[in-house]
């Protein structure tokens, strides 16, 4: 024993352990979310069962169960709650009973010794609603205008065929409010705004007033129309109806106008179920966000964080790339060039929310507000680049990000062989040209790897984010119909403060929870898949290069 | 083809001119980066360095006021907000309104008072409330405030002063027995109003006046109560109520101080006297600071004291002199405090201007004004950037404060500091409140004990684990296992913080809550457990099963080994805490031992961020390890040397500056970090080393209240400094690394 110690093996075992240690960590964490955000679009059995309340209520208990936890039996005593038997510690339920219009909370914590007989009954429906969350409940009657036309069986199928209808409906109103409406209120803004700078610019000219009246007038012609369009729809929306009865054996009516989503989910087959899961996995990828944000889709996060990357990429490639070219093919190695090699990796050392504060002190406010005394005079005060947005995001986290594509260009540059820039320059290239057309070609890989990774790393970065321009809600995307088209002074909504804000600043943290862990997974995969191909690009980068030295 | 080789042709040229332009973009870009981190700095430097300016004066005018009647003397003066137009309260009962820029006089109002009366005496309230009063010969009191009319003609602003009478035309009475007052102090709201008054005959007499509604009558009734007062010091000149109408005042010039408590305005009594507070010097002038709880007295020797009520064990409220101001030479003449802050101004028999700021123990400012006449009158504009000052020759000058920030000094950011209605000095980060003359309480110490707390529990975490793991992956792992680890460790570094904070905050802290015995006994179990399983494992396990596992793979095996012994400590928890803490470890934390317990704690924050930091030193110190010369470790291997004794005598001492660079890289993307921090912490800034406390970190607090800070107050140039703080403490981590890095590489060449 004792020479095993000294042997020194016991240590080498330890120091082992600690890579398995991270290596599990690592993994722990991408299950964890994988687990929870892959579950979240599956549909969950709804159940049934009579709860006797250790303070003695017994009543019937219909929803999901959420999810579980283990708990000390003494923290179940200072609850207020006597746990049955001896154990040291019991089972808990996070129990979703949704309807929180008739309940007032949508989950309660309930000990499934209490439970009775557990049933699933083909009958329970889930109805995914626009406001007050999920309700869970046997379907009665369906109305239209107010009269009862079915019940049971018939409800069902009314129910189906309809929600169809209002769905497209509702789809339509929302066109014309979002995008034509909307098209027609940025009109009218810019016809302000040029009236304004008309006005600044000290210009009378009556004839441009006018063109400018007659636009604006047949603009709110136009709003008048759709306005009109919009609110004959309305009544059809709103005719249709169903009741249903919730567990505390109330009856609840819900408005067709107001449903996403109907299901049976203990009647559902494994192929409906696959359905619903690629069905909810869509509306995720592809819908804007319901009720504050804890529902719905998150179409507009992915959206805006695709568009920062890009603008950033704008930004960052030829500044890094030149950078670095400088530094390995044309800076004196000596003094200065150690000084830069401090710079840059001070650079990519000094904190992230730093560069959220220079970015918002001298981009948005410094930049920003110049930009808008030179150029935007007319819808001052109101600022238009003085104000966080999308560009001043994007050169911030191309700040934040250019030491990984100088470092990584340089690694590129450094490993093309001495050789071949010889041979370039031997036959009467000039230096220029020898970059150009031999250095820079076998170095486009180190590059792309650098990008890559500077957009992993852009795409997870947040604090700064919070400071330059990213938002909750935005109401419109930076990329839209109306000229110019595209929109560098707007807020925008990113994936990562999508966490950061669902998962700690909403009112319902519960209900927003399986959300967050999804929103993270997709998050992850992407910057895991992005890493690892920047990964894989050097790792076939470096072969190469081993081969043509030798 | 001569003529061509003679003269280089167009093309030829055109290329070499792209040459040299491509050397002078791509120099101008190279240099653009290192402009970029000089560029940070020093805007961050800009935006920084105004909060340590002093104060400026700037002479404006200065002019001879016409005088209101023969021996007119000047009893107050003051100004409107825009610093327009000033006002000066004569001895005649007047008002002179006058143009603050020229002297000349608008209007000259005269206060109306009662036949066969004369002004005994003068009291100016809280100066935001614009309030003044007249006390007179037959013991009544006129309340006055001076209003001032904003209109616009034209784009042109126009201000109308005026006088109003809150409380009606009509006298005051203060006094029943209408004797003269020789000494008066007001204060009113609006709806209760406050007067002490000294009579000829020597009493102390305190009268509140509240206005009830009447549902019958159109015009306020108004309630009064009256009490005389025991317990003055003798030969009473000073006299003042505070803005909330809590305290009265009175001392004499030998610097006794009687203090009344008004809390019971029916019942005022004597709260507490002090024999001296100057110490031995005579009281020359008194004030109370915005806010009204803090008074400052200033005295013959030219010092300033600040005094305020401290509550003492007892809970008894004492008293209690907090600051001197000992900058002056004479003796001090006038104190102004500013409207809002917790600035005020002096002004001394020599002629010389003090600009002060209580909180920060700073003075901004000290100036000879003219000629060195002794001042008497000063009134500083609401917006604290103007100045009026009367010497003795009833000379006005008029002056321009340049005063921004003036709650910041180094005592301020980074010392202790007594703040209003604190028992003792205290570190204290509170930037912002509802009311408007809030303390802002802008002490830097406990941020940045909250970011070095958070880097020490990190590095706690991380340190062993990443050194540990470098030092195996560098030294005894398979190669064909390090193709494996170091991707894995490389997507662990890309991993957003956000998300590792949002576990931390929403999925481990609660785990943690609930299983802290658990979280312990892994401490414990993990090593022992791994120890007994080796030992297991080359001992006792028969060859044929160990040598099916090749050479060098002990990493894998141990993952299993690993996750079974953590699976195991946190399902015992629930029987370790019931066996050894009575059922709940976080009760007997509270109650046995006395340790508060955050949800969201130190140990959280050390296990999240050292995840985040793990990858870091982890990469670098392997990059590190595994760059010793490889002939080294052969000679020392081929002398004898175990592996262990090898890796311990010579890798380690090799590589143990790359190894520090590490450690230096890691603590600094530990004391930056923002996300993990915002998430797992409660965010509250606390002092205290406790791991079951929670912190806040100056990034934190940065992305916490910057989208809130109006842009170039103090507040926001106080983070600001906060990120320079940052900047500055990441630098040095960084450059020190990056010197040592170098220089190791240099080693290892040589080598």
């Amino acid at each position: 024993m004792n020479g095993w110690f000294k042997s020194g093996s016991p240590w080498v075992w330890l120091s082992a352990a600690a890579v398995s240690v991270c290596i599990l960590l690592v993994v722990a964490l991408l299950g964890l979310i994988a687990a929870r955000g892959l579950v979240f679009f599956w549909p969950k059995q709804v159940l049934q069962t009579h709860y006797q309340d250790p303070s003695g209520i017994s009543y019937r208990l219909i929803g999901e169960i959420q999810d579980s936890e283990e708990i000390p039996a003494a923290r179940l005593r200072e609850s207020g709650i006597e746990p049955p038997g001896d154990r040291d510690s019991y089972t808990r339920y996070l129990f979703k009973t949704g309807n929180r219009d008739a309940l007032g909370m949508d989950f309660r914590m309930i000990l499934p010794d209490f439970m009775g007989k557990v049933e699933y009954p083909a009958e329970l429906m889930v109805v995914e609603r626009r406001e007050w969350g999920n309700l869970y409940g046997y379907l009665k009657e369906f109305r239209e205008d107010g009269r009862v036309v079915a019940q049971g069986e018939a409800a069902v199928a009314e129910l189906q065929r309809r929600l169809k209808e209002a769905l497209e409906l509702f789809g339509e109103i929302r066109h014309i409010e979002k995008d034509l409406i909307g098209a027609i209120n940025y009109q009218l803004e810019q016809l302000r705004l040029e009236e304004r700078r008309l006005k600044l610019a000290g210009d009378n000219d009556p004839a441009k007033r006018d063109a400018i009246e007659a636009r604006r007038k047949k603009l709110r012609e136009e709003y008048a129309e759709l306005q009109k369009k919009r609110n004959g729809l309305f009544p059809q929306l709103n005719r249709y109806s169903f009741t249903a009865e919730i567990m505390t054996g109330q009856l609840v009516e819900v408005p067709l106008a107001k449903v996403v989503r109907v299901y049976f989910p203990n009647a559902m087959g494994p192929l409906d179920k696959i359905g619903h899961y690629f069905g909810k996995l869509w509306e995720f990828v592809s819908d804007e966000p319901r009720e504050a944000n804890t529902e719905g889709g998150i179409f507009p996060a992915i959206f805006g964080t695709v568009m920062m990357v890009l603008l950033m990429s704008v930004v960052v490639t030829p500044c890094g790339v030149v950078a670095a070219v400088y530094l390995r093919e044309y800076a004196r190695q000596g003094f200065v060039v150690r000084l830069i090699r401090i710079a840059v990796n001070n650079l990519a050392g000094v904190p992230s929310i730093v560069y959220g504060v220079f970015g918002l002190g001298f981009f948005v406010y410094f930049l920003g507000g110049g930009i808008d005394a030179l150029f935007y005079p007319e819808a001052l005060p109101s600022p238009t680049f003085g104000t966080p947005g999308i560009l001043w995001s994007s050169i911030t986290l191309a700040l934040l990000t250019l030491p990984v594509v100088i470092v990584a260009t340089e690694e590129g540059l450094a490993r093309v062989p001495r050789s071949i820039r010889e041979g370039s320059l031997a036959l009467g290239a000039t230096k220029a040209e020898t970059l150009w057309r031999t250095v820079l070609p076998m170095a486009s890989p180190a590059m792309m790897t650098g990008l890559i990774l500077a957009v992993a790393r852009a795409a997870g970065e947040v604090a700064p984010l919070m400071l330059v321009g990213v938002v909750k809600l935005a109401p419109s995307l930076p990329l839209d119909g109306n000229p110019p088209f595209l929109h560098l002074d707007r807020k925008f909504m990113h994936l990562g403060f999508h966490i950061y804000d669902v998962g700690f600043q909403s009112p319902n943290v519960e209900a927003a929870r399986p959300l967050v862990y999804a929103t993270s997974l997709l998050l992850i995969l992407v910057i895991v898949v992005l890493n690892l191909t920047a990964i894989r690009i050097r790792n076939h980068l470096r072969e190469k290069y081993r081969s043509l030295e030798s | 083809m001569a003529l061509t080789s003679n003269s280089p042709s167009l093309h030829q040229r055109a290329r070499i001119m792209k040459d040299v332009l491509a050397r002078y973009a791509i120099s101008v870009g190279g240099i653009g980066v290192i402009l970029a981190v000089v560029l940070i700095f020093f805007y961050l430097l800009f935006v920084v360095v105004p909060l340590f300016k002093p104060a400026k004066l700037e002479s404006v005018t200065s002019y001879q006021p016409a005088p209101a009647g023969v021996g007119d003397e000047t009893l107050h003066l003051a100004m409107e907000e825009q610093s327009e137009i000033g006002v000066r309260f004569t001895s005649y009962g007047t008002a002179q309104f006058f143009f603050t820029g020229s002297g000349a006089v608008i209007r000259e109002q005269a206060v109306s008072l009662p036949p066969d009366t004369t002004i005994t005496s003068f009291a100016a309230g809280a100066p935001h409330t614009a309030v003044v009063a007249f006390g007179l010969s037959n013991g009544t009191a006129i309340l006055v405030r001076h209003t001032y009319q904003v209109s616009f003609l034209d784009d042109k602003r126009m201000i109308t002063p005026s006088l109003d009478y809150p409380l009606g035309k009509n006298p005051l009475i203060i006094d029943t027995a209408s004797r003269p007052l020789h000494l008066l102090a007001v204060q009113s709201d609006g709806e209760q109003t406050s007067f002490g008054a000294v009579t000829a005959d020597g009493r102390l007499l305190f009268t509140h006046f509240a206005a009830e509604e009447s549902f019958l009558e159109e015009e306020e009734l108004l309630e009064r109560t009256s009490a005389e007062l025991e317990g003055m010091p003798e030969n009473t000149a000073y006299l003042l109520l505070d803005t909330e109408q809590r305290y009265l005042y009175t001392a004499n010039r030998e610097g006794a101080l009687s203090i009344f408590d008004l809390a019971h305005k029916r019942q005022p009594a004597l709260d507490q006297r002090l024999p001296s507070v100057t110490e031995g010097a005579e009281i020359t002038a008194m004030a109370l600071l915005a806010g009204g709880i803090s008074l400052m007295i200033g005295g013959s020797d030219g010092r300033i004291s600040q005094w305020f009520p401290v509550r003492d064990e007892s809970g008894r409220s004492v008293f209690t002199r907090i600051r001197v101001f000992d900058s002056q030479q004479g003796s001090i003449v006038s104190l102004v405090p500013e409207f809002y802050r917790k600035g005020f101004l002096a002004a001394d028999s020599s002629g010389e201007l003090g600009i002060y700021h209580a909180t920060a123990h700073r003075t901004l400012l000290l100036e000879k004004l003219g000629d060195g006449a002794p001042l008497e009158h000063l009134a500083v504009s609401p917006r604290a950037n103007a100045l009026l000052v009367e010497d003795r020759s009833g000379k006005t000058r008029f002056l321009r404060i340049e005063n921004e920030h003036p709650e910041i000094s180094f005592s301020s950011l980074w010392g202790k500091v007594w703040y209003e209605n604190y028992s003792q000095p205290e570190y204290i980060w509170q930037s912002s409140s509802a009311s408007d003359s809030f303390e802002p309480k802008l002490s830097l110490t406990p941020i940045t004990f909250g970011t070095l707390k958070a880097a020490f529990y990190a590095m706690l975490v991380a340190l062993p684990l990443a050194v540990l793991g470098a030092i195996y992956t560098a030294q005894f792992m398979a190669p064909r296992m390090r193709r494996i680890v170091k991707p894995t460790i490389e997507i662990m570094e890309a991993l957003p913080t956000v998300i590792i904070g949002f576990l931390a905050g929403l999925w481990l802290a609660p785990v943690l809550e609930t299983h802290l015995p658990g979280m312990f006994a892994l401490l414990l179990i993990l090593p022992l457990g791994i120890l007994l399983f080796a030992f297991i494992w080359t001992h006792l396990v028969p060859d044929g099963v160990r040598h099916r596992v090749p050479d060098n793979w002990e990493a894998a095996l141990l993952l299993p080994v690993v996750a079974l012994l953590g699976w195991f400590s946190f399902s015992i928890s629930p029987t370790l805490e019931r066996v050894l803490f009575g059922g709940n470890m976080i009760q007997w934390l509270t109650y046995e031992m006395g340790i508060p317990f955050d949800q969201r704690n130190s140990l959280v924050v050390g296990i999240a961020m050292g995840f985040a930091v793990i990858p870091t030193i982890f990469s670098m110190a392997e990059d590190a390890l595994f760059g010793v010369p490889k002939h080294l470790i052969r000679g020392s291997l081929a002398l004898g040397a175990t592996p262990w004794q090898t890796l311990m005598r010579v890798i380690l001492l090799t590589a143990s500056p790359g190894i520090f660079a590490a450690v230096m890289i890691g603590l600094g993307r530990a004391v930056g970090e923002t996300m993990i921090v915002l998430m797992a912490t409660g965010n509250t800034p606390v002092m205290d080393f406790s791991i079951f406390q929670g912190m806040r970190t100056l990034s934190a607090n940065i992305a916490v209240e910057m989208p809130e800070a109006e842009v170039a107050s103090t507040h926001y140039r106080v983070l600001f400094l906060a990120a320079l703080v940052l900047f500055v403490m990441t630098f040095i981590f960084n450059t020190l690394a990056e010197l040592v890095r170098q220089r190791l590489r240099k080693k290892y060449s040589n080598l």
